[in-house]
């Protein structure tokens, strides 16, 4: 079972973007669940998403959990929520942030002592510079695909066209460039 | 004629967008709601499938809830397979029109997404309103995840339609933990879920104008009595054809539903009885459970809440030493009404398991494989000594200082 939990705000897309994983890991034979957890979910308001992964059907409904992974798709909420809780000894981070790791974990005593397993990415600028709007949940779909190693890029890439072909190609065309992008340069 | 929808055999489809999908696929006539949160979006994603040209029955949006209900009596009356959703203070806005309903045996189906009942206000998932409905006369089925939302949903439409059933059928599922989790639903083909529930066959329908008949009509004590009695026999009657229902989905999809499911029950010394998600996360905790410890532990889950299983509840609890029932409603000064019940068909056994009851996750309070354990290993210490050593009504994953009432006088 992999466990995974985002950090977001509501309109970053943690939730479309905790969907859309499940939807593609779903692609390969694998059981998958995604949720979230909001309050009155108003714009900008902190939220959590919620991943599980399985080769079995997924039977836990409890919202808690050890995460495997953990998502950040807010620079800011890298700093102000409870980004570690829970978390185990091979808790991978994945950091939204124009700053480099070192500054990163200098600002966050939580991720001290956790720098072999902390990667950043500018999810922001990159959905800025392709999407053209900040929409960090693409970029962060192709952070994970890389520090997590669970597919190659392209067939992460191919799969998520279908994901998501209710839209025009040029903003189908936009993410994928994002997801590659953030592939490339997460670290 | 209905714009064909693709489906993939696998799809990641949430609780709601499951129930949305089966109400697309039993071809529905009317479909009258208000949407409430978190029914909310079958009601939208149906809209959608309507303005897109996937369905040809119509939707009415009405002012109320107690309107919605009222649009499906009137439709269903009139010869109609007709359906809606709701949750929580829409439910209860409904209350009245509920019974109706039922009285006037109209095989409406609602799709119910469980949430917890104000005051205070609270979108969250809790059975308040499925209990709100445990005598309204509906039939009322649980599903425990996604895939099963779509399928009971299917079977309701079969079930109530029945002519020798005729009565309402509530599908519920648990609010966000279900509605809005998605996970993989294998859906049927169009073709084999319309197969599978038919055409609609109206009986004495209002539109028959060949035949006029009176729905709703008034009787005091001269027939009353009679009316309702024979209503609680098709109720009750209802029971084989639910089973036939459930074979026959299961020939259609591999999928097998009973009215009470058992989980490890045939050698378990201690077990939890439970409703909705809440089954599975203690299936999660009971296979654990007995591989770290040892500990025999089972489930047993009811996946007909109404007519109530009596008969094979206690058929599945007969042989254990204790058992915990868990009530996701508030009780309002008394045990939980599923402990009673449960409590109340084991009593017509020679079997006298030690039964306590927990209340929790109101307002949608998560329930966690680590408090499913602990109440197995707090029922397998009452079976160790051999009688309840707490109290017999108790708090699960309340915060705060601990309530407990009553003390057992056994042992």
């Amino acid at each position: 079972m992999v466990e995974i939990r985002w950090h977001s705000r509501a309109g970053q897309g943690a939730v479309s973007g905790a969907k859309g994983l499940g939807d593609v890991v779903a692609t390969t034979g694998k059981e998958v669940q995604a949720f979230a957890l909001y309050g009155s979910a108003k714009r900008g308001a902190a939220l959590r998403a919620y991943n599980r992964i399985d080769d079995e059907r997924i039977l836990n409904h409890a919202k808690f959990m050890y995460p495997d992974f953990v998502l950040v798709i807010d620079p800011a909420l890298a700093m102000s929520d409870n980004i570690t809780m829970n978390d185990k000894e091979s808790t991978k981070y994945i950091v939204t942030t124009h700053l480099s790791k070192e500054e990163l974990i200098n600002n966050i005593p939580a991720l001290q002592g956790k720098e072999d397993r902390v990667y950043v990415a500018d999810c922001i600028q990159i959905s800025l510079d392709t999407i053209g709007r900040s929409m960090p949940n693409a970029p962060m779909l192709g952070a994970f695909v890389k520090i997590s190693g669970m597919f190659e890029l392209d067939y992460f890439l191919e799969n998520m066209k279908r994901v998501l072909q209710k839209f025009p190609q040029k903003i189908i065309d936009a993410n994928m460039e994002a997801i590659t992008r953030a592939y490339n340069e997460v670290n | 004629m209905a714009v064909k929808f693709d489906l993939n055999e696998r799809e990641v489809w949430d609780g709601a967008y499951a129930a949305s999908q089966a109400l697309r696929q039993a071809q529905v006539d009317v479909l009258a709601a208000y949407p409430i949160t978190p029914s909310t979006p079958i009601v939208e994603n149906y809209g959608s499938y309507e303005a897109n040209g996937y369905i040809d029955g119509e939707v009415i949006m009405v002012e109320s809830e107690h309107a919605a209900m009222s649009a499906c009596v009137g439709a269903s009356g009139s010869g109609g397979r007709v359906a809606t959703a709701t949750s929580s203070q829409g439910f209860a806005l409904m209350a009245e029109v509920l019974y109706q309903a039922s009285g006037m045996r109209l095989p409406i189906v609602m799709t119910v997404v469980n949430r917890a009942l104000a005051s205070p206000l609270n979108v969250r998932g809790d059975h308040s309103d499925m209990y709100l409905g445990r005598d309204s006369g509906w039939i009322q089925l649980g599903a425990f995840n996604a895939e099963e939302a779509y399928d009971l949903t299917l079977c309701a439409f079969k079930i109530g339609e029945d002519h020798s059933v005729r009565l309402p059928v509530m599908v519920h599922q648990d609010g966000f933990t279900t509605s809005h989790t998605a996970q993989n639903v294998y859906p049927i083909t169009d073709e084999k879920a319309y197969k599978f529930v038919g055409d609609f066959k109206p009986v004495d329908d209002m539109l028959d104008f060949s035949r006029p008949v009176t729905y709703g009509a008034q009787t005091e004590e001269d027939w009353h009595f009679e009316h309702k009695a024979r209503q609680h026999k098709a109720i009750m009657d209802s029971r084989p054809v639910i089973d036939a229902t459930f074979e026959e989905f299961e020939k259609l999809s591999g999928r097998k539903y009973k009215r009470v499911e058992t989980y490890h029950m045939d050698d378990a010394e201690v077990a939890i009885v439970a409703l909705g998600t809440t089954v599975e996360t203690a299936l999660v905790a009971a296979r654990e459970l007995r591989e770290e410890e040892g500990i025999k532990a089972g489930v047993v889950a009811i996946r007909v809440f109404r007519p109530f299983p009596l008969d094979q509840v206690r058929l599945a609890l007969k042989d254990v030493k204790a058992v915990s029932v868990l009530d996701r409603s508030a009780p309002g000064g008394a045990m939980g009404a599923f402990f009673n019940e449960v409590s109340a068909a084991l009593y017509t056994t020679n079997a006298r398991p030690l039964v306590t009851n927990y209340i929790y996750g109101l307002g949608g309070r998560d329930f966690s494989i680590a408090e499913a354990k602990r109440i197995f290993k707090e029922q397998k210490a009452h079976a160790d000594i051999g009688h309840i050593t707490t109290d017999i009504q108790k708090f699960s994953g309340l915060r705060g200082p601990e309530f407990g009432y009553f003390q057992t006088l056994r042992g």
